[in-house]
């Protein structure tokens, strides 16, 4: 079975099955597998973000739980330290539930200006090795290494193990990778051993892999789908497969065709340098039906400022605001609006929004409303002054004035009237990727 | 109803009339023009629901009475037949149907109840006063371009025309429009009767159609309104139009007082070379850089895809060297409007707008966005 060592790079077949230590270094950071030279789709996630580059700059906080985020009463965690994780503390907690589980947890206020440099750099190292590599975010994204055998001068594995070394020498953070046959896999497969680690996936154990697999891996399954899932007796990813793909889209929709492709392994995104985004949207489930077109217009809010918050973070701005009803038959309606300029503020994003659900609901009652921008321009477009609205000026400084406050004291720390009190057994997620 | 009536004149008042007419309806009346045949004359009336056009014209009516056919093709027949015939209308044919003679053609439409026809309600109208044509038409033309189409800020989609005070003092009657890039003001001194009128948003269908019936007009021009309907007379036609139910931004806080760089253009020169450099800018944009310096003007475009191109022109400037991009249709739509031969552009910086005025025509004032280049 052909092995890899992590820290010395030796390769090489071996006949008498896994290879556990490096013949050469003796090191155990020795990956083998049947597949390893054969694989070439990666997806690289950087461990703990934030609160790995924070210890890399306070090497005092090293070997001790650090939580990111705000420190007030109302302060979410954004990244917590594997040290912090094993008290049970996880991202986008909230500080105070935190601080119980774990008091003596460090607490460090965010410094997104230093994350992005330091994303950026991580990034241009991955460009190093194959210009196919599509950012999901700021800390993780795919890579595609076909055919680069000969430029490296070894398998993919063997370029992402030297990738992942040299972003630990040269940024100073480490990564996991996450190797397979395609998109879907490489992300799971990135998830299951971290920090610092390298999982492979191969064709030939992909359906017994995904057996074991809750379904809640699934890309696009959330709390609401979850639920439903196990309800009808699917718990793991591979007992999709007793049905056929007609029934799980007759079942649950058009996720269902995905959730039929998955359950066999097969995903034929590509990686996408460009990114597949074409749109940014953020949509939310009532726990009741809704009619009144005041009420969905309130809902639109804070998927209003989501959706503005994601645009600002990728430095986007969207000239076509889309609104999305499913009515209580399932039937999803779709309505847009071109905006002269591209926008990237909630309040631009939610008034637009406001006006195409007047026009909607008229009667029928709706059981989902979500809202996106798409037709990107660079963030420097959006919202130029207007001369048709002598205000626009200041709603802007009050949106950036909000932006600001959030980055130091979490999303809750400051809230517009309109914003208050919403319904708590709403699920709010992100609509399925396409 | 009967009525023979002459081919140019009822060719005129139908080309009035059926513009208004949308080319796809749902209500099918909406598609059809009412003719009311009555004492020596017959009155044709069009509506969408927000805007009715009537115009009366002298027939010789043998027989009382109305009916509606659809407009377009009514119009599309008198406009086929021979000039200066004579054409019979009604009369003589069965339930639903109106026959039309003229010399050895004869054709039959369909109609509809003229009943069933909508009229716009007459409501009351407490303002009214008069303006010579040629001043409507200043404040329609120089402002009409710069009318928003965006649907969200429908208060935008038309002309806003108010009382106002003028930058020098006097009362004035103002037209103002802009779609968030451009602004455009125009104004008159204030007709009799106009110093109290609350200030109206005029739909952008309306202005248009208002447009093209005063074009020839000479007469001054009846106008009525109220807080919700507007109304326009002129030789025998009534246009009657919806307003638009808004309020129209605080205009004044976004015209810049303090720019202080001045540079003046030969309008036909600078529209040129925009036209030209432009040519080059990409389709989205169609941006355009002006770099002033100490009496020049350099004018550029870059695209990666096209090229490249550059235009120099010798202005009159000397408040130091700036860079500033604009969109090259909204300047030359602006230096369209300017009647004089030399425009006068009061700049801040590549990021406030810029106020160009007509050293011509102190009435006129437009502001423009820059954009980044």
């Amino acid at each position: 079975m052909p092995w890899l060592c992590r820290d010395c790079f030796e390769t090489g077949p071996s006949e008498d099955g896994v290879t556990d230590l490096c013949p050469d270094c003796g090191s155990a950071r020795v990956i083998s597998h049947k597949e390893l030279n054969t694989l070439s789709i990666a997806h690289i996630d950087c461990d703990a973000f934030y609160a790995t580059v924070e210890m890399r700059d306070d090497p005092s906080l090293k070997g001790k739980p650090v939580l990111v985020g705000g420190k007030g009463g109302r302060g979410v965690i954004m990244a917590a330290s594997y040290e912090a994780r094993k008290f049970g503390c996880r991202s986008a907690m909230p500080m105070f539930k935190a601080r119980k589980l774990c008091p003596q947890a460090i607490i460090v206020r965010p410094n997104m200006a230093k994350y992005s440099v330091v994303g950026r750099e991580v990034r241009k190292l991955m460009h190093d090795t194959t210009p196919l590599v599509e950012p999901i975010s700021i800390d993780e994204a795919f890579l595609d290494l076909s055919g680069t055998e000969k430029l490296h001068g070894g398998a993919p594995a063997h370029t992402l193990a030297r990738l992942a070394d040299r972003v630990e020498n040269e940024v100073g953070i480490t990564v996991t990778v996450g190797l397979s046959h395609n998109k879907f896999l490489a992300k799971i497969a990135s998830d299951l051993d971290k920090p610092r680690g390298f999982s492979v996936v191969g064709r030939s154990e992909t359906l017994g892999f995904l057996d074991t697999l809750p379904v809640s891996k699934l890309w696009g399954v959330g709390k609401a789908l979850q639920r439903k899932l196990h309800a009808d007796g699917f718990h793991e990813i591979g007992s999709l497969r007793a049905c056929s793909e007609e029934f799980l889209v007759e079942r649950y929709g058009s996720i269902g065709s995905r959730l039929s492709r998955f359950s066999y392994g097969n995903d034929n995104r590509r990686v996408d340098p460009k990114g597949n985004r074409k749109s940014i949207s953020s949509e939310s489930t009532f726990f009741n039906d809704i009619r009144s077109a005041d009420e969905l217009i309130k809902r639109l809010w804070p998927l209003s400022e989501k959706v503005a918050a994601r645009a600002k973070a990728a430095e986007l701005s969207g000239r076509v605001i889309t609104v999305k009803f499913k009515t209580d038959r399932f039937l999803i309606r779709t309505r847009r609006r071109t905006l002269t300029d591209p926008t990237q503020l909630a309040e631009v994003i939610w008034r637009t929004g406001a006006d195409l659900v007047k026009k909607e609901a008229r009667g029928t009652a709706y059981r989902l409303i979500g809202i996106g921008i798409s037709d990107f321009s660079p963030a420097d477009h959006a919202d130029p002054p207007d001369l048709g609205n002598p205000d626009g000026e200041r709603i802007k400084v009050v949106e950036q004035t909000i932006d600001n406050v959030r980055a130091r004291f979490g999303t809750d720390a400051i809230k517009k009237g309109r914003g208050l009190k919403p319904e708590k057994n709403d699920r709010t997620s992100r609509p399925p990727a396409r | 109803m009967k009525f023979t009536i002459d081919r140019g004149a009822l060719l005129k008042a139908l080309t009035h009339v059926q513009s208004v007419v949308e080319r796809r309806n749902t209500i099918p009346i909406l598609s059809n023009v009412l003719m009311r045949a009555d004492d020596g004359a017959v009155e044709l009336s069009a509506t969408d629901m927000d805007i009715a056009v009537v115009e009366k014209v002298s027939a010789d009516v043998s027989q009382q009475g109305a009916t509606t056919v659809p407009a377009h093709t009514l119009f599309d027949i008198v406009r086929k037949l021979e000039d200066g015939s004579q054409i019979e209308l009604g009369g003589g044919s069965e339930e639903g149907q109106m026959a039309m003679r003229s010399g050895r053609s004869t054709l039959k439409l369909a109609t509809l109840a003229s009943e069933d026809f909508p009229a716009m309600t007459d409501d009351d109208m407490p303002h009214s006063f008069t303006l010579e044509a040629a001043a409507l038409r200043a404040l329609i033309d120089r402002t009409r371009f710069a009318i928003s189409t965006e649907e969200t800020r429908y208060y935008l989609n038309g002309i806003y025309l108010h009382a106002a005070e003028s930058d020098e003092g006097g009362a004035v009657l103002r037209a103002v429009a802009t779609d968030g890039h451009r602004l455009a003001r125009m104004e008159i001194p204030v007709p009799a009767g106009a110093e109290g009128i609350p200030g109206v948003i005029v739909p952008r269908k309306t202005v248009n159609e208002l447009r093209k019936l005063i074009d020839e007009a000479e007469d001054d021009i009846a106008v009525m309104m109220s807080d919700t309907k507007i109304r326009f007379a002129m030789d025998g036609i009534v246009l009657s139009s919806k307003l638009i139910d808004g309020t129209f931004p605080d205009y004044d806080r976004v015209i810049p007082e303090a720019n202080d760089k001045f540079l003046e253009v030969s309008c036909n020169r600078f529209e040129r070379a925009v036209d030209l450099v432009s040519t080059i800018s990409t389709e989205k944009s169609r941006a355009i850089k002006l770099s002033l310096g100490a009496n020049s003007l350099v004018l550029s475009a870059t695209s990666p895809d096209a090229g490249s191109a550059t235009e120099e022109l010798e202005v009159e400037y000397d408040d130091g060297d700036l860079e500033i991009g604009f969109n090259s249709k909204y300047l030359i739509d602006i230096t369209q409007q300017i009647q004089g031969d030399k425009a006068r552009f009061a700049l801040s910086d590549a990021a406030s707008p810029t106020l160009v005025k007509d050293l011509e025509d102190e009435n006129a004032l437009y502001v423009l966005m820059p954009m980044r280049v």
